[in-house]
């Protein structure tokens, strides 16, 4: 296992975000978790680093209790976050923010990480004296995935990678989740409001309502059940 | 020509004393968005620290210059530096999270708190040093006007040139300084990616604290006298610096030291010298009301 969140509640102020959330991560899986705006998405994921800090519940990570773990401590842990809205550093170049994922990594491995991002983002190479604010917003993701990945995470958190990109960096994106997952072997947890996309990719899914998991099964499960079709599918994603 | 020279570098070793100081107050500023109006007393706490340790050495009959600057100046950078790290723990963190107004309030109590204690354990009196760094050498010796520069304007100008360069290097070029650039950028995310950002800040404090101490080596060195308020005046003077550079960055806060310098200097020697706070204060206004994020700063409005 890789990861699991037993009966999790979480407030931010006086919201009560999460109610009980049971989620679990097999090592080796891509899971999903779809929902509407405002359900909590974001707020699970971000509860994963303890901000908020769980109120309630137990988080459980590659065998190890961290619920109460320091934000700064959870990254060392090897989950890696490509944050909604992408949260580039963007008076720093594009190299800069690349050496800031692995602020806590072993810097022997610093040259072969570089050269598989610039292998795997090439416009990153391109661009990399560039300060980051300068990217457009679909290189922007690029290098805040790239960025989560050169701490060589255990388990990559991606917030609504696809999110206000053009349609050919959207393909790119799930490409890229693919790719990551089957010729890397990297488990993934995926917040999305490309619902129809998403559970494509995945292994299994999660549907989120109102800080509560109202509906799980697999990526193909979800995608024939009506009350997905007509919550999430049918709206206009798909 | 010979007389203004001669301000040119009284100027420019009072600019860096003034740089030096106005270095600390930008980088809490762009760490944490707050003025840490005590920094000026770290600053005076500083010069007492040599103070003590200069007459620690004169008991001990120490007698090598070079040796005992090199002593007062560690002693100094390290219990200033433990004075900052303390402010920004006991002010400052248990308030992070709160209103803008509540540290800065914090930072005004922390200044009042250490001019009293300064003053209660030290006494109200101005305290002098023997002298330290004596004579200079004449540049020019132009008729009826001979341009100097003493020893210990020699030794301020080069160890704020050194110090800066080394800084700059530390900030722009080391993984500290990226990651404390990070948490400047957006400290939220810097924490998502591992980096311990209380602990940055308080590096930040320190930091802001050693480069304060240095100068309050050189002013006790430079004028050979120190009392519990200097910090206050000199504190506000290099938070003008910070301002007229543009708070929050960096090169600013050393161009904006020099140039408040160079400015006092200048108008002490040709206008009237009782008037160069006024000059001083009236150019913080100035940059308020027409570029209020100085001359190298970003404009607020920036947002990616």
């Amino acid at each position: 296992m890789m990861l699991s969140m037993e009966g999790v509640h979480a407030h931010y102020g006086h919201i009560h975000a999460l109610r009980g959330i049971d989620v679990e991560v097999q090592v080796g899986e891509i899971v999903t978790l779809i929902g509407a705006n405002g359900a909590g998405k974001s707020t699970l994921m971000m509860s994963l680093f303890g901000s908020p800090k769980a109120t309630a519940g137990r988080i459980v990570f590659d065998g190890e209790d961290i619920t109460r773990v320091p934000t700064h401590e959870i990254a060392r842990r090897g989950i890696a976050l490509v944050p909604e809205g992408r949260h580039i550093f963007p008076r720093m170049t594009v190299i800069e923010n690349l050496q800031l994922g692995t602020v806590h990594a072993d810097a022997a491995n610093y040259e072969a990480d570089i050269a598989r991002m610039f292998a795997m983002f090439p416009i990153l190479e391109e661009r990399q004296a560039q300060r980051a604010g300068t990217l457009s917003g679909g290189e922007q993701q690029m290098l805040a995935i790239g960025r989560a990945l050169m701490s060589r995470p255990k388990l990559l958190l991606l917030d609504e990678p696809s999110l206000g990109l053009a349609p050919i960096y959207i393909r790119r994106i799930f490409q890229i989740v693919k790719e990551l997952n089957r010729n890397h072997g990297m488990t993934i947890l995926l917040v999305e409001q490309n619902a129809n996309q998403a559970l494509r990719v995945a292994d299994r899914g999660y549907v989120l309502q109102h800080g509560e998991i109202t509906l799980a099964g697999t990526g193909a499960e979800l995608l024939a059940s009506p009350e997905v079709r007509a919550a999430y599918l049918e709206g206009g994603h798909a | 020509m010979a007389y203004a020279l001669q301000q040119l570098i009284n100027g420019l070793t009072l600019g860096s004393m003034y740089g030096l100081i106005a270095i600390g107050y930008t980088m809490v500023y762009g760490i944490i968005g707050m003025i840490n109006f005590a920094h000026g007393d770290i600053f005076m706490v500083s010069a007492f620290i040599a103070v003590t340790a200069f007459t620690i050495l004169a008991a001990a009959d120490v007698t090598s210059i070079p040796l005992a600057l090199t002593f007062v100046l560690i002693v100094s950078i390290f219990f200033t530096s433990a004075y900052g790290w303390a402010v920004e723990r006991t002010a400052y963190r248990p308030l992070r999270g709160s209103s803008r107004l509540a540290p800065l309030i914090s930072a005004i109590g922390m200044s009042i708190f250490l001019q009293n204690t300064v003053q209660l354990t030290q006494g109200a009196r101005v305290k002098p040093i023997p002298p330290v760094l004596e004579g200079g050498v004449v540049l020019w010796d132009a008729p009826g006007f001979a341009v100097q520069i003493g020893w210990s304007q020699i030794l301020i100008i080069v160890t704020t040139v050194i110090l800066m360069s080394a800084f700059t290097w530390m900030i722009t070029q080391t993984p500290f300084g990226r990651q404390q650039r990070a948490c400047e950028q957006d400290r939220k995310m810097a924490a998502l990616l591992g980096v311990n950002v209380d602990r940055t800040i308080s590096y930040t404090f320190m930091l802001g604290a050693a480069l304060a101490a240095v100068a309050g080596v050189m002013v006790t060195v430079y004028y050979g006298v120190v009392d519990f308020f200097i910090g206050f005046l000199a504190g506000i003077k290099a938070f003008t610096a910070a301002v007229l550079g543009g708070i929050g960055s960096l090169p600013g806060a050393m161009l904006g030291g020099l140039l408040i310098g160079l400015i006092e200097s200048f108008w002490s020697a040709y206008l009237w010298a009782e008037y160069k706070d006024v000059a001083t204060f009236g150019i913080l206004c100035l940059v308020l009301i027409l570029r209020p994020s100085g001359l190298l700063g970003r404009p607020e409005v920036e947002k990616v």
